[in-house]
């Protein structure tokens, strides 16, 4: 897990114009940083927080249980529900994490055995193992994806995470679509020797 | 996992497992602070005042909707719960 106690990263301006994008240091705060703030009362830590584990959550739901989108809903809106009901009930800020993703297996095995009375379903929950660790090595990901700053993180999570075409990006990006492959290709060998030569903690789960 | 086994093709498989969730859901989940203060409010002048808490129990959505929350279900189940 990439570090991020206290590091600053940096982050673009919306890009406009490219000449004229500015570098913004924003500090990343740390899973039990945002825990601690979202029980002082803080929502904008509490947005934070669901935007930070909402992929998780989701693909925990649809990827590892193979839920509905319906379903899936049901259980994404009650994680986020009962965490932000019994976050006082956390004993370690830090291990929110964890929590979070138990929280989301009970509730879609939950789901799970409800529908199990017209379909067998201990295929689906036998086979969620591996794709939860699957997952939970998915967020490490992103976290060291967003410790590599602009414009290598927006990049990749355009192209991987949300699908965007070369053409998408290079449009958004102010970029000649023609060389977002080997800007992708540099950013992938960039993440990958971060990680080979990280030191390892937790501190802020992938992130955005 | 061995710190060897580290490829781009590795690394672009696990950034795809983690797509956006869709962006309503994510923003409900974001105003549950402010849901929790509307429904608190709610609740505590319908205790005050019997007439208040008639008229909430009898059009649940438009209650919610007064307080310019959106009435999904699973909101309306919350409220006809703590009032109840």
């Amino acid at each position: 897990m990439q570090a991020y106690e206290g590091s600053l990263r940096p982050c673009l301006a919306p890009p406009i114009a490219p000449r004229r994008r500015r570098i913004i240091l924003k500090r990343i705060r740390t899973d039990a940083e945002l825990v601690a703030r979202c029980r002082q009362g803080d929502e904008g830590a509490w947005a934070e927080l669901v935007e930070r584990f909402s992929r998780y959550v989701y693909a925990i739901a649809v990827q590892g249980f193979r839920l509905s989108e319906q379903d899936a809903e049901d259980v994404f809106q009650e994680v986020f529900a009962r965490t932000y009901e019994r976050l006082d009930r956390l004993r370690d800020d830090a291990a929110v994490r964890p929590w979070l993703a138990q929280l989301t297996r009970n509730l879609c095995v939950d789901r799970l055995r409800e529908r199990a009375r017209v379909e067998p379903t201990e295929d689906i929950e036998a086979g969620a193992v591996e794709t939860l660790a699957e997952l939970d090595l998915a967020l490490d990901i992103r976290g060291a994806l967003e410790a590599l700053g602009e414009p290598c993180s927006d990049l990749l999570d355009r192209f991987f995470s949300r699908d965007e075409s070369y053409r998408t990006i290079g449009e958004v990006l102010h970029l000649p679509a023609g060389t977002i492959a080997s800007r992708i290709s540099r950013c992938l060998v960039k993440m990958r020797g971060q990680l080979e030569g990280r030191n390892d903690g937790s501190a802020a789960s992938g992130v955005r | 996992m061995s710190e060897n086994a580290w490829n781009e093709e590795r690394l672009g498989l696990l950034l795809r497992m983690l797509r956006p969730a869709p962006r309503g859901w994510v923003e409900a989940a974001a105003q549950l602070p402010r849901l929790h203060v509307v429904l608190d409010d709610l609740v505590e002048r319908a205790e005050a005042d019997a007439e208040f808490r008639a008229a909430v129990i009898a059009d649940l959505e438009a209650a919610l909707a007064r307080e310019g929350v959106e009435p999904t279900p699973r909101v309306v189940r919350e409220l006809q719960t703590r009032l109840s």
